[in-house]
């Protein structure tokens, strides 16, 4: 039998797996792989200036793909700037495989350069993760690394290489089949559970969908809008669900949660049944548990079985994949259309809309509105704070439209890069970045990386001076005092250090120094021109920088663990 | 969120899982990131090499308990779990107790303890006694106590318990 290197057995691995990007950075204990990657021409190997950036980047290319995303990292260090994007991607599950070097198998436990034990520190936060002590096992670990990343509800996956097992000669056998007797996802759905839903979907007199994430990452939007166009029951999404349906939908009502729509929070107040798929219930869409949807019976679809019942107590559960559910309710549903129902929430509706800061300055929404107007179903990535929320809000969602954030953890930085590996997936598609001055500098190299990429995205920055969604919260909840929260101050009296645009650094010089375009737009008029002007740039990356009032807020707003009659709707 | 005003009761889990470095680890991490109690936990291989077997003792309610399986079996090292709560099981935990400083009416006494607690002396010194109890883990909970009480000096080592499923119906 012919005898390969682990390390070739690995990418034969890739062509298998038919990964067409890996991102990497290399290091002392994956040079062995590095090489074996110089000699193919399968995968196209991107090089990242941090690791960090380097998982969203795999992150927001599996999102915005539905293929998995591949890292390569070395051991220690490059392993330890896993960790936020390992956690980022295990909330919002997203199919990762993430290959960490490992110093060789007799040095492990000495604290060896750069050794670290990376699959104990990520035990948490992953789905999966191994050591690959044995070479002989190389082929099946490696096999079942992709399968449990992909399958069920995907998840990151990290597989530990030993230097010296990567080095040794073992079988060349990749194997075809997985076989796991602790893990078997579920691939049906529970019809008996899924006709008692339905019943119940038909006797409510204000019934009510809640669509999460599950049912952007089961590719499900198409049915899901058969099944609500079917059965005339509104929708009501989180911000991860946004664009399960149409935004401009008649039966559309908003997102729900902590900066949710009047309307749809109210819904979801009124409402006798919740009939939700693939959400978490997490505590910014639920805020106080006893008061979240209390009149309601709620029906739960998940392909998680523990997501089921944990935060909110369900009525009817069922354990399924969205797409295969949505698919088998299409079988049995008829409308159940309440007119008052939908009546009174659209009432509401066009009553309550989101309000924003009605000063004559530039203001986020202008930004939003000029995306919605001057693009083609693009793919938005927004990074976390005040620019998420108010993207949520806005962004409208029709056809290919995506809108990719890192919803459940929240993480900054997560802008930039993701737009990256968006791009890097969906060359053709126009991809557009929506960060905040904090957010940006969090990853800020990666303008490198996109350059050198040749990847024309659009980074738009929410410039407020400030770190703008803890500064909301201060102005809100804590009697103004802003502290840490000034991008143009220093630690010493907390005063401004510089005043107008002299805010460090200069964005559009430092597009410059990338050598992308920059482009500063501090008035209303000047927004769609800029856009304009960064779609003709095709070679490059633009940024435009948005000069905005730091005192603009997102609305509406229900407290941390309020309720809605908490809500302020309008500063 | 976990708690609200379910009655806390003690539960067991029995936990087939694969015999790999890391996995302890695995499961005991997730009582912890979750902040479910665990009171004992034992593991050891099964007839088969590749499987281990865990007993798993908390302190919980109805919905944390729920919550705690679910968990457990999406683990993809878990290859099963078995609620012992509801079902018939055999389950013992091994106690040593180590008395010193013993007078001679302390040792006759223990000796009677032993008697009565179905217990073993398995060691001897001038002036100490090592006993040896395998019963349920709450009869030996009232073992130390009573112990701790009447002599002072003791020192304790629990196995935790293990159980497996009666054949006929059996006590627990």
């Amino acid at each position: 039998m012919k005898s390969i290197s682990g390390n070739k057995l690995l990418i034969k691995c890739l062509r298998e797996e038919k990964v067409d990007v890996l991102f990497g950075y290399p290091g002392a204990c994956t040079i062995g792989i590095s090489d074996e990657l110089y000699k193919q021409d399968f995968t196209r190997v991107v090089l990242p200036r941090q690791e960090i950036a380097l998982v969203h980047e795999a992150d927001a290319y599996a999102k915005a793909t539905g293929k998995v995303g591949v890292c390569l990292v070395t051991s220690g260090p490059g392993a330890t700037n896993l960790v936020t994007g390992l956690a980022t991607a295990n909330y919002d599950s997203v199919p990762l495989v993430c290959f960490s070097g490992q110093v060789e198998r007799h040095l492990i436990g000495n604290d060896a350069f750069q050794e670290v034990d990376i699959v104990g520190i990520t035990r948490n936060i992953t789905k999966y993760g191994v050591t690959v002590r044995n070479r002989e096992d190389l082929g099946r670990i490696l096999k079942e690394a992709f399968y449990i990343a992909r399958t069920g509800r995907p998840g990151p996956v990290l597989i530990d290489l030993p230097k010296d097992v990567m080095a040794s000669q073992g079988s060349a056998d990749y194997p075809s089949e997985v076989n796991i007797r602790g893990y078997k996802p579920n691939t049906q759905v529970h019809i008996g559970q899924l006709k008692k839903a339905i019943q119940m979907l038909e006797r409510a007199k204000k019934p009510l969908f809640l669509a999460g994430g599950g049912v952007i990452i089961a590719n499900a939007q198409e049915e899901f809008l058969k099944l609500v166009e079917k059965t005339r029951v509104p929708v009501v999404t989180t911000i991860m669900g946004r664009g399960a349906i149409p935004t401009d939908h008649d039966l559309f009502v908003g997102n729900l949660g902590m900066h949710g729509s009047y309307a749809a929070n109210m819904a979801v107040n009124d409402c006798d049944l919740l009939f939700s798929i693939g959400t978490r219930f997490n505590d910014r869409i639920t805020g106080k548990l006893h008061s979240f949807a209390p009149h309601a019976q709620i029906v739960h679809i998940d392909i998680d079985t523990s997501a089921i019942s944990r935060n909110v107590k369900v009525d009817v559960p069922i354990v399924a994949d969205a797409k295969i559910a949505i698919n088998k309710m299409l079988e049995y549903v008829v409308s159940c259309e309440e007119p008052e129902w939908i009546d009174t929430i659209a009432e509401r509706k066009k009553d309550f809309p989101i309000v924003t800061r009605s000063k004559d300055g530039l203001c986020a929404k202008d930004i939003i509105d000029a995306i919605n107007n001057s693009f083609n179903e693009p793919i938005v990535v927004a990074d976390v704070g005040q620019n998420q929320m108010f993207t949520a809000q806005f962004l409208e969602m029709k056809g290919q439209t995506r809108l990719l954030m890192s919803g459940g953890l929240g993480t900054m930085g997560y802008g930039l890069p993701g737009a990256i590996g968006a791009k890097i997936g969906c060359p053709h598609r126009e991809v557009i970045a929506v960060c905040g001055d904090g957010g940006i500098q969090m990853n800020i190299q990666e303008l490198a990386t996109a350059v050198l990429e040749g990847l024309p995205i659009i980074v738009c920055i929410f410039n407020n001076s400030s770190l703008g969604m803890v500064r909301q919260w201060q102005k809100l909840f804590y009697g103004k005092r802003y502290s840490m929260t000034g991008l143009k101050t220093n630690s010493n009296g907390n005063k401004a250090i510089a005043e107008g645009n002299g805010y460090i650094p200069d964005f559009v010089a430092l597009a410059k120094a990338y050598n992308a375009k920059g482009i500063r737009v501090d008035s209303k008029d000047k927004v769609t021109e800029a856009f304009m002007a960064a779609k003709e740039n095709t070679d490059s990356p633009t940024i435009i920088e948005f000069i905005l009032d730091p005192e603009e807020l997102v609305t509406p707003m229900i407290e941390p663990g309020g309720t809605l009659k908490d809500m302020i709707l309008e500063v | 969120m976990n708690g609200n005003n379910n009655t806390m009761k003690k539960r067991w889990i029995s936990l087939f899982v694969e015999n790999q470095v890391g996995v302890l680890s695995k499961i005991s991490g997730l009582f912890s990131a979750k902040s479910y109690n665990l009171d004992s936990l034992t593991v050891g291989t099964t007839e088969d090499k590749t499987v281990s077997r865990m007993t798993i003792e908390t302190v919980t309610d109805d919905e944390t308990f729920e919550q705690i399986k679910k968990q457990l079996n999406r683990l993809v090292e878990v290859i099963k779990v078995i609620d012992f709560t509801d079902i018939y099981v055999h389950m013992r935990e091994i106690l040593y107790v180590k008395v010193r400083r013993c007078s001679a009416q302390d040792k006759a006494s223990l000796f009677q303890i032993a008697e009565t607690f179905k217990a073993r002396v398995i060691d001897y010194g001038h002036d100490s006694l090592l006993l040896e109890f395998v019963q349920t883990a709450t009869k030996n909970d009232a073992v130390v106590k009573l112990l701790k009480e009447e002599f002072g000096n003791i020192e304790v080592v629990r196995g935790g318990s293990v159980g497996i499923e009666s054949i006929s119906l059996m006590e627990r």
